[in-house]
């Protein structure tokens, strides 16, 4: 734009101004052209090759049949397998996400307050796992509530204060458990910059006009930070809704949802064209949810985001 | 009658003492400003007034009622932030009345007292507006309806017309004490701008380091500085080393080429001050201080001298009156009215 307008007015000649001009225009193409190029490669061109699979045909002794039919499509929409596959999956996304709102809020918000020395530290402890692999934090509850063998299982057992080990691994309420730890520091950062925006005399404000500390974060601190919590709830709910890692070593093939099942189907049953249409109506779904709540909170939130 | 009372007060930070020793009765209905510089310790003294700090030493007393037990939210003062600290998800109206909320006033009176209130700060129509999409005037005008709207007892301004550009802080002043004055609400203002001090306070607490420098009428406090920081800080003065002498029966003051007959008070190397609107020129026989005009300004409404004068520079101040001012380069002599002439103990200023 810019450098359009520039050289229209700067260079007289006509000639010169033409080539210039054209140069000018191809300029930022050609800056953009590697990144451009990448992003072709390996996001969009398997993405479209993904979704043209899942309209190719499957036979146990045929293997993938280049043809388009419906098949795999139609066998999603009929066998109320994989809708309860799909229903779960955001099931468990869905209360992650309520979790972390509920457990990531607070815990922002007091971060918030804290003074200097231990705001940075517990900020630091926050972020901290995000520095190590999803898949060791996930193995940490394995560990903790594996069966018999979990050291808290064995530990509260030793303790008298149960009889058999705590229910936890391949039940969807350790899935949730497990992915709103994980997606926790998400949640946080997202409420943070929220809180960061806050008029730091606005709490006084309140408390001169005679609201007292409850009134004051339920009236004036939560509708603040609602955008954050909403931000951080997409952030969360779509990680969680697509989170392969953590459902598959909690859940396991007991407890499996749409990440895990397409993977099954693309390397335990081999019907690449199924897996692929389970994967490509995953991603459909959360970018439909993701989008739609987006605007939704927009339009809610206008004055708040202005 | 003391209606707000302040007796010894004291604020420390760890080691740093921000404000020391500060006492200060209030009557109803006045305006008092606390004014100085940044640091001076002016916003932490209307913090513990809020009860937003807790002073280390002193008590703070409200219509005779020691305020250190009182909750903020009870202490019933209406308090103008600097950047306002308006609700951005309310809308004007609703920020209005939140603090009627608070007290529990029924709808109805809460509805009529919000729409007085946006009248009385000249928003009237403007109740639906969020804050965000309000001008700096318009946003300040909602604070102070809604600092004002639940009566206080105190009305707390921390330097609520920072923010505004020049034109706008002007009519703002002139209005606040419109209202001020009609309401008759008891008012500490806090700034660091001595003409938004001047035109609006009854009275003037000049602060510097944590410490009460003077208290006066703003007319006092420009005429009788107590001090050189008062001084130099409302508005500016010329200084000049002299020396007051023995002389025969009686004392001499005497600077550069000039003396005077010496008042009562200190002997030996003093300083003259003067206000630049005070000197006047003289031509060459008068006896005066001999100066030479290095630069001369015009301001509209007045000329600005810059002077060198047989004791150091000094800076004139002459109306645009239609009479002829003296040019650069013209020798002067500058004179002043005795009374007009305050001295200072000490040589160097």
């Amino acid at each position: 734009m810019t450098a359009t307008a520039a050289t229209t007015t700067a260079a007289p000649p006509a000639a010169a101004a033409a080539s210039t001009s054209a140069s000018a225009q191809r300029a930022p193409w050609a800056l953009v052209l590697p990144a451009l190029a990448l992003f072709v490669a390996v996001l969009v061109v398997p993405l479209a090759m993904t979704v043209l699979l899942s309209f190719h045909n499957w036979g146990q002794y045929t293997g993938i049949e280049p043809v388009l039919v419906l098949k795999n499509w139609a066998e999603i929409w009929s066998d109320g397998y994989f809708l309860e596959m799909f229903v779960r999956t955001f099931r468990i996304a869905a209360l992650a996400t309520v979790l972390t709102a509920l457990l990531g809020a607070p815990e922002a918000y007091i971060l918030h307050r804290m003074r200097p020395p231990w705001k940075g530290l517990f900020l630091l402890v926050v972020l901290g796992p995000l520095l190590i692999s999803v898949v060791a934090r996930t193995l940490g509850w394995a560990l903790l509530f594996g069966g018999e063998n979990g050291v808290a299982n064995k530990g509260l057992i030793a303790l008298g204060l149960i009889d058999r080990p705590l229910p936890f691994m391949f039940t969807e309420t350790g899935v949730v458990i497990a992915l709103a730890h994980v997606m926790m520091p998400f949640m946080v950062l997202s409420v943070w910059a929220a809180l960061q925006r806050l008029d730091p005399q606005i709490e006084n404000a309140a408390t001169s006009l005679g609201a007292g500390s409850l009134t004051v974060i339920g009236r004036i601190i939560l509708p603040q930070i609602m955008p954050g919590i909403l931000a951080g709830g997409i952030i969360v709910f779509s990680l969680s809704a697509s989170a392969f890692a953590t459902p598959a070593i909690i859940g396991g093939r007991r407890l499996k949802v749409a990440s895990t099942l397409a993977y099954d189907e693309f390397l335990n049953t081999l019907n690449w064209p199924l897996g692929a249409a389970v994967a490509v109506l995953l991603l459909l779904a959360i970018v439909l949810i993701v989008v739609g709540s987006n605007a939704l909170i927009e339009r809610r939130y206008a004055e708040v985001f202005r | 009658m003391a209606f707000l009372e302040l007796d010894h007060v004291s604020k420390r930070f760890g080691g740093h003492v921000a404000v020391e020793g500060f006492c200060l009765s209030v009557a109803k209905g006045e305006f008092i400003s606390f004014l100085g510089p940044s640091g001076c310790g002016k916003t932490t003294t209307l913090q513990m007034i809020a009860g937003f700090l807790d002073p280390s030493g002193g008590a703070i007393r409200l219509d005779g009622r020691d305020l250190a037990r009182v909750r903020p939210a009870r202490r019933g003062l209406g308090i103008v932030f600097q950047s306002y600290a308006l609700f951005p998800h309310l809308t004007a109206a609703e920020n209005i009345a939140f603090g009627l909320e608070m007290r529990g006033v029924p709808r109805a009176e809460r509805e009529a007292r919000v729409r007085d209130a946006l009248a009385m700060v000249g928003l009237a129509g403007y109740g639906e507006r969020h804050p965000r999409r309000m001008s700096g005037g318009q946003q300040q005008r909602v604070a102070l309806a809604r600092a004002l709207v639940i009566r206080p007892d105190v009305l707390l301004l921390d330097e609520p017309l920072s923010n505004l550009d020049a034109k706008l802080r002007e009519d703002m002043q002139i209005e606040l004490r419109q209202i001020q004055r009609n309401l008759g609400t008891t008012t500490v203002l806090v700034t660091h701008d001595q003409t938004e001090a001047m035109a609006l306070s009854d009275r003037i607490v000049v602060m510097s380091k944590g410490r009460i420098e003077q208290i006066g009428t703003p007319h006092e406090t420009y005429e009788r500085p107590a001090s050189a920081f008062v001084s130099h800080f409302l508005g500016k003065t010329n200084e000049f080393p002299a020396e007051v002498r023995p002389n025969g029966s009686g004392r001499v003051l005497v600077a550069g080429s000039c003396r005077w007959p010496a008042p009562a008070g200190p002997s030996g190397a003093v300083t003259i001050t003067v206000r630049p609107e005070k000197v006047a020129f003289a031509d060459g026989t008068a006896d005066g201080l001999a100066a030479r005009i290095a630069n001369r300004i015009f301001q509209g409404n007045h000329w600005l001298f810059q002077c060198e004068t047989e004791c150091g520079a000094a800076l004139v101040v002459r109306q645009n009156n239609g009479e002829r001012q003296p040019a650069e380069g013209e020798a002067v002599r500058l004179v002043w009215r005795a009374e007009d002439m305050g001295l200072r103990r000490g040589g160097e200023a």
